[in-house]
């Protein structure tokens, strides 16, 4: 696994918050990690583990206080607001808990969205958008707003969102947390599927020791430090 | 990002909440639509007064007698004393041919000619049992140099005739109407009994013109008792009123190009040298054209008095745009924060809710032009001036109400733009 492309690279990353003043907290506290390209990894942790934070980071919302973060060989460093979203843009699919659809907006717009920042042609992105809802099964409700979907099929059109940009990652954040247990599955084996059959290199970021058990890698966080790291079912 | 995607999102976000949409763009429809109605009114009005005086000859002078005021006569008893010996013109202060002819000679490039009328008085012009108001004025050839009434039957008065004393006279339609049931043909050539004051002359009709209605008579006259005028010769006139001393005004035709304003001063000054011994009197002159800029920066202060009132309001509608977009950002947070997940640049949020905002602000514009041009122009016909919607003015209205936009949707979109991507995924 060693000769594959790195796409994350973490080195020594720390995160303070309210530097400089009495209250500074660490929240990480000098995490080292690599996640290789086609890997399916997960990261568990108890809330307050620093779990959203480390997330947070990988996913370029946010920056380290100190450390180095190379994702796909472009080092995030201390990129400025527009670089990061340009990387946001690129680089990382998001699926949240939450779903996070664009309200007022129907499934087939909300996969383009990405694109659309991207200054992506409307024919390519429309293209692109329907491929993608094909992908998740979902290309029945292209028309249909948020809120006439249920979660799990919210979930989906959220994965073929985030997969619009072919994204170096996908950065799963309890993506089955908001759905039955059933629904859940569906979802775990949607990334399962992407991850075989398009070697989608995928990050999982959950609570959940059986869900983290299916993945090839996990982490285990607890108190901003990785302090375990063991194979899983998919080795 | 495509402006064309950013104004398709910022309709969908307002067909979504639509009422409040409508509400927010009140402000901006009511200020607009004031601003466009009282600019309509405006330049109706501005625009039906400069052509009625344009028809009076805008371009011409005016010469009149008046009182003198001297300044030492005006402290003290010896003011009275002034003002009573002045109080009427005697022979010897009136404007006499003679002046006429010196001024001819010495502005015959400047001027077409000199336009002389002569009230005879006003009165009643009877021909069996009926009867109809006119006001019997005496007229020049020159008169006519700023434009001849229609005529609609008979002929106009011939240059010697209205040079001679002969008891002619030119009636309008409306006097037809009233006494030979409109019959042109019967009118010409009849004989009219006119009474003015106490005195009685009768006149022989020659021909018949057209009766335009002016701002005057719109009015102060009523369609039945309505009163125009009859024109009859000078002389005849002057025979009349048994004046033969001279005029107490004469008005000056200037010739095309000369700027009557200047002009106005070289004749007061001209001809006050005739007066330089008159104790009593002395002429004024002046021309139209100093009237009608008077009136039009009269009502330019007004227009500009009521449009600041109506920019209060545009003020008030804009912070009421502003703050529902705050209250919209605020809704949207995490929409925010999710379109910042995907990638989009702060920038591109700014860009998004500031066309939001122009787009209230261009659809409330839009509502209100539309709103002050119907009102406008209601207002103007049940003034009875013809509308005129100035384009002008919606252009700037239209632009303005965008600049709204963009000046009350700057905070708000740079609010959106600068939030923290983390805490707005977050957010509640």
């Amino acid at each position: 696994m060693e000769e594959r492309k790195n796409m994350i690279h973490l080195r020594g990353i720390k995160k303070r918050f309210f530097e400089g003043t009495e209250n500074q907290i660490e929240v990480l506290k000098g995490i080292d990690l690599d996640v290789y390209e086609g890997e399916f990894v997960s990261i568990v942790g108890a809330s307050g583990s620093g779990k959203s934070t480390l997330m947070n980071i990988i996913g370029a919302l946010d920056r380290a206080s100190e450390g180095t973060y190379i994702l796909d060989g472009v080092n995030i460093g201390r990129a400025n607001d527009d670089r990061l979203s340009h990387i946001r843009n690129k680089k990382i699919g998001f699926v949240f808990q939450t779903y996070n659809l664009i309200p007022r907006t129907n499934a087939l717009k909300n996969v383009e969205r990405p694109m659309l920042y991207a200054g992506t042609p409307k024919g390519e992105r429309t293209k692109r958008a329907m491929e993608l809802l094909e992908l998740v099964e979902m290309q029945d409700r292209i028309k249909h707003n948020p809120d006439e979907l249920s979660g799990g099929q919210k979930q989906r059109v959220a994965i073929a969102r985030a997969m619009a940009n072919r994204p170096a990652i996908l950065l799963a954040d309890e993506p089955t947390g908001a759905l039955d247990s059933k629904t859940g599955r569906l979802i775990m084996d949607i990334f399962h599927r992407l991850n075989k059959e398009q070697s989608m290199t995928i990050l999982l970021i959950t609570h959940s020791p059986e869900l983290a058990e299916e993945t090839g890698r996990i982490f285990t966080l607890m108190d901003g430090e990785i302090i375990d790291e063991r194979k899983g079912s998919l080795c | 990002m495509l402006i064309w995607e950013n104004i398709l999102l910022a309709l969908s976000g307002l067909r979504a909440n639509k009422m409040r949409a409508f509400l927010t763009m009140l402000g901006i429809i009511i200020g607009i639509g004031s601003v466009i109605t009282i600019m309509t009114l405006g330049e109706s009005v501005t625009d039906s007064f400069t052509s009625s005086m344009q028809s009076l000859g805008a371009n011409n002078v005016t010469v009149a007698i008046q009182p003198k005021q001297d300044e030492e006569e005006m402290d003290g008893g010896m003011a009275f004393m002034a003002i009573n010996s002045s109080a009427m013109p005697q022979d010897k202060d009136y404007i006499t041919d003679e002046m006429i002819s010196a001024l001819r000679e010495s502005y015959g490039e400047e001027m077409l000619g000199i336009s002389i009328s002569e009230s005879a008085g006003d009165g009643r012009a009877e021909n069996g049992k009926l009867y109809a108001n006119v006001s019997v004025t005496g007229v020049n050839a020159d008169y006519f140099l700023a434009g001849e009434p229609e005529i609609l039957a008979g002929r106009m008065l011939t240059e010697s005739e209205l040079a001679g004393d002969k008891r002619l006279a030119v009636v309008s339609d409306k006097l037809v109407n009233n006494m030979f049931a409109g019959d042109m043909e019967r009118a010409v050539g009849s004989t009219l009994e006119v009474t003015t004051g106490d005195s009685f002359y009768s006149y022989t009709v020659v021909g018949v013109y057209k009766y335009e209605m002016n701002l005057y008579n719109m009015y102060f006259g009523a369609e039945k008792d309505i009163r125009t005028t009859m024109y009859i010769p000078i002389g005849a006139a002057r025979a009349a009123t048994h004046s033969t001393a001279g005029y107490s005004s004469i008005t000056a035709i200037t010739a095309p190009g000369v700027d009557s304003t200047r002009f106005a001063s070289r004749v007061e000054r001209f001809l006050n040298a005739y007066y330089r011994n008159n104790r009593d009197y002395e002429v004024s002159a002046f021309s139209m054209e100093s009237m009608v800029s008077e009136f039009t920066s009269v009502l330019g202060t007004i227009e500009t008095a009521i449009s600041v009132i109506a920019g209060i309001s545009l003020l008030v509608g804009g912070i009421g745009v502003m703050n529902i977009m705050l209250v919209s950002i605020t809704e949207r947070t995490r929409e925010i924060g999710t379109c910042k997940a995907l990638g989009a640049t702060n920038g591109s949020i700014r860009l998004q809710f500031i066309i939001e905002a122009v787009i209230i602000c261009l659809i409330g514009g839009a509502l209100g032009v539309a709103l002050g041009v119907t009102a406008g122009s209601l207002a103007s016909k049940a003034l009875g001036f013809p509308a005129s919607a100035s384009i002008k003015s919606i252009v700037i209205a239209l632009l303005f109400s965008m600049s709204i936009g963009v000046f009350f949707g700057y905070y708000p979109a740079n609010k959106a733009a600068n939030m923290d991507p983390i805490n707005a995924l977050r957010y509640e």
